[in-house]
């Protein structure tokens, strides 16, 4: 009886834990966490403006925000803004939305907060989009040649490939962390500072503790 | 009235003027009723900081409510932008908006320990229940104050939660559908329903709100607060007719307040500064996505604090309405077996049991679900009545008390866990026998809370001094 209780139990642990786990897609693998690193977030820029923003907004983020990761306006204007003529423009593509939808089949996401939106149980949003970007294989029978192991059918083409034939899968690699790292800072631009910010926040508020729990002490010392 | 006082010229300015003042307005009065003379108990613990933390909260919703409002648009064509506006081009709009949003989850933390506090305290009990039950509104009208200020950011979770909830209205019998509508104010969840959520959400609700959380504190203070023990500190009085074991709330309760308050601001800033997502409890994933009306999510649950009652409305399924029959039924026969009842309200008793069975077998599982999400709230206004208990506090009810109150806390996690989740059999069974503990332990209650020996409740309250 004893065994089977316990049977039972390992059972019905077995199966929650199956539930909470959830499913479906590949495993994520883990993304290089360079948002400190300017030189990959400027790397990242670069390939961001000449692979993504052609199909791709980023209507949210403006060019010259880019100013945090160590660009000058004028670099970003010669460099990365191929469409608009100010550097305080939002990151708007050309392509009408409504005829990607028709070529691809699906309307191309803006990818202002894209590695936000994109966390879930099997890694942060940055870890998706690792997987996603060096996922892609190919399948004759998808209307664009090309299938992918995160995200099982989906409308989005190789546009890498020609720099992925050009390099090894190190370097591939290590310029998709490039990519995702600015994507990632690109979905809060604001991260660093906010971390910045609450280092001294907490010890301003550490030192507070320390002052109340004193005054407190003091106020309350007398009463029996 | 007050008779009109008159100080010797000579007196300072700053004591003419607070007279001039006091002539006009209690001032003084006010001041001495609810701080320097108002006597709390001198041994409230670690539960008591709720309270004070849930004003804190309160002010700080409002205040950075206000500066959100000077930017966001609500629009459905605008209102997802004007967030990400706020977050990236509005000088530190980053802080006010992760404020904002880790506070609505910080305020039902506080609100949740806050009414723990009372339940293991007795505090609701008499003469408190006006204050019980002014806070139980309090909780409602925070409820419909978060539920739409949800719908704000306008992305999926956003939107289709509010889909979701909104439709459950329709299942009401005759007027569900028309209801539906007028809350909406549309077919579907659009820009008409987020601008009735803004206008709720930024004055009507809030204004209810403050005039509740007036209610509640001057009620409090009218009767007193409750304590630890349970004893009525107003039953000894000193010589000069103040309670020996009360103390003045200032100082004496504003300075343990304000080292509440700062160990409170150090974990919410670690928070706000460092997690504000909170591994997508605080901030769900899927509300970075816009709102799609044509694209349902594949998985759409509440934010955290609302799945132990979203776990009880989806576990009331065509199963389940037997067991609520059952339940029904058992009612009714122990009713006429076992109490003393007249004929007349024992029949009264059958025809409205038969009543109910005939109306949970007739209407559709799905409003019964809403039916019983409802009263898991309503029944909280009921507990002053519930609670048969001889005494206030848990620490002298018999020890067993204890492991229902801990099995009702057990209970209340693995509910909100499981509203969580994606609904799955094993999981559907589990909420609906969360669902039954929980209204097993409040509509059991009267009988239950007298069982057991009852410690011997002190003259005096235990207090160690510092």
């Amino acid at each position: 009886m004893k065994k089977f209780i316990a049977l039972m139990l390992t059972w019905m642990a077995l199966v929650g834990l199956a539930h909470a786990a959830g499913g479906g897609g590949a495993a994520w693998d883990k993304a290089p966490n360079r948002l400190n690193d300017n030189a990959a977030l400027q790397n990242g820029a670069k390939l961001f403006a000449n692979y993504c923003l052609n199909c791709h907004s980023a209507g949210y983020m403006r060019y010259n925000r880019l100013t945090d990761i160590g660009l000058t306006p004028k670099q970003i204007q010669a460099n990365l803004n191929f469409i608009t003529p100010k550097v305080g423009d939002l990151m708007k593509v050309t392509a009408n939305p409504a005829d990607s939808a028709q070529w691809f089949g699906a309307a191309p996401p803006d990818l202002s907060v894209i590695a936000r939106s994109r966390a879930g149980a099997g890694g942060s949003g940055a870890d998706y989009l690792y997987t996603f970007l060096r996922g892609f294989y190919r399948d004759p029978a998808r209307p664009t040649g090309w299938n992918n192991h995160a995200f099982v059918n989906t409308a989005m083409p190789n546009v890498l490939w020609q720099m992925q034939a050009s390099m090894n899968q190190a370097d591939f690699d290590n310029s998709m962390g490039d990519l995702v790292a600015y994507l990632q800072w690109m979905g809060e631009p604001s991260q660093t500072t906010r971390k910045q910010v609450g280092v001294w926040v907490l010890l301003f508020l550490a030192g507070f503790v320390l002052i109340a729990w004193r005054l407190n002490a003091a106020y309350w010392r007398h009463i029996k | 009235m007050a008779e009109f006082k008159t100080l010797p010229s000579d007196a300072p300015a700053a004591q003419r003027l607070l007279n001039w003042v006091d002539n006009r307005f209690p001032l003084t009065k006010l001041y001495n009723e609810h701080l320097a003379e108002y006597y709390a108990p001198k041994h409230f613990n670690f539960w008591y900081f709720f309270g004070s933390l849930a004003l804190l909260v309160l002010v700080l919703q409002i205040v950075t409510g206000i500066f959100l409002v000077m930017h966001y648009k609500p629009d459905a064509a605008l209102a997802f932008a004007s967030v990400e506006y706020i977050m990236r081009d509005v000088p530190w709009g980053w802080l006010i908006r992760y404020l904002h949003s880790t506070g609505a989850s910080a305020f039902f933390v506080v609100v949740y320990l806050h009414m723990y506090r009372g339940l293991i305290y007795g505090s609701y009990r008499k003469p408190r229940e006006l204050v019980w039950i002014f806070g139980c509104a309090i909780f409602l009208t925070l409820m419909a104050e978060a539920f739409m200020g949800y719908l704000l950011p306008w992305g999926q979770m956003s939107y289709w939660g509010a889909q979701v909830i909104v439709n459950l209205f329709s299942a009401i019998p005759f007027i569900g559908p028309d209801l539906a509508l007028l809350i909406r104010g549309d077919y579907v969840v659009g820009d008409a329903t987020l601008n009735r959520f803004f206008s709720f959400h930024v004055i009507a609700v809030p204004l209810v709100l403050l005039g509740l959380v007036v209610a509640h504190i001057i009620a409090l203070h009218e009767v007193g607060s409750n304590n630890p023990d349970g004893v009525d500190i107003k039953a000894r009085k000193d010589s000069t007719g103040k309670p020996v074991d009360g103390i003045p709330f200032h100082p004496y309760y504003t300075v343990h307040d304000i080292l509440g308050v700062s160990v409170f601001l150090l974990v919410f800033s670690a928070i706000v500064f460092f997690a504000p997502e909170l591994g997508g409890y605080f901030l769900e994933y899927n509300n970075f996505i816009p709102a799609d009306p044509l694209k349902t999510p594949a998985h759409i649950a509440p934010v955290w604090y609302f799945t132990p009652f979203y776990s009880m409305l989806r576990a009331i399924t065509t199963e389940m309405v037997y067991v609520l029959m059952a339940c029904v039924v058992v009612g009714a026969v122990l009713g006429v077996r076992h109490s003393g009842l007249r004929t007349l309200t024992k029949v009264g008793v059958v025809v409205a049991a038969a009543a109910g069975v005939a109306l949970l077998a007739a209407i559709d599982a799905k409003f019964w679900g809403v039916v019983v999400m409802g009263a898991a709230v309503i029944v909280l206004f009921f507990l002053p009545w519930l609670d048969r208990s001889e005494v206030l506090s848990i620490r002298y009810r018999p020890s067993w008390h204890r492991w229902v109150y801990g099995v009702f806390v057990v209970n209340f996690l693995v509910l909100a866990y499981l509203g969580i989740q994606p609904p799955s059999p094993l999981y559907e069974r589990m909420a609906q026998v969360g669902t039954l503990l929980y209204f097993g332990f409040f509509l059991l209650m009267p009988w239950w809370s007298r069982l057991g020996t009852f410690k011997t409740v002190p003259d005096r309250v235990q207090f160690a001094p510092h």
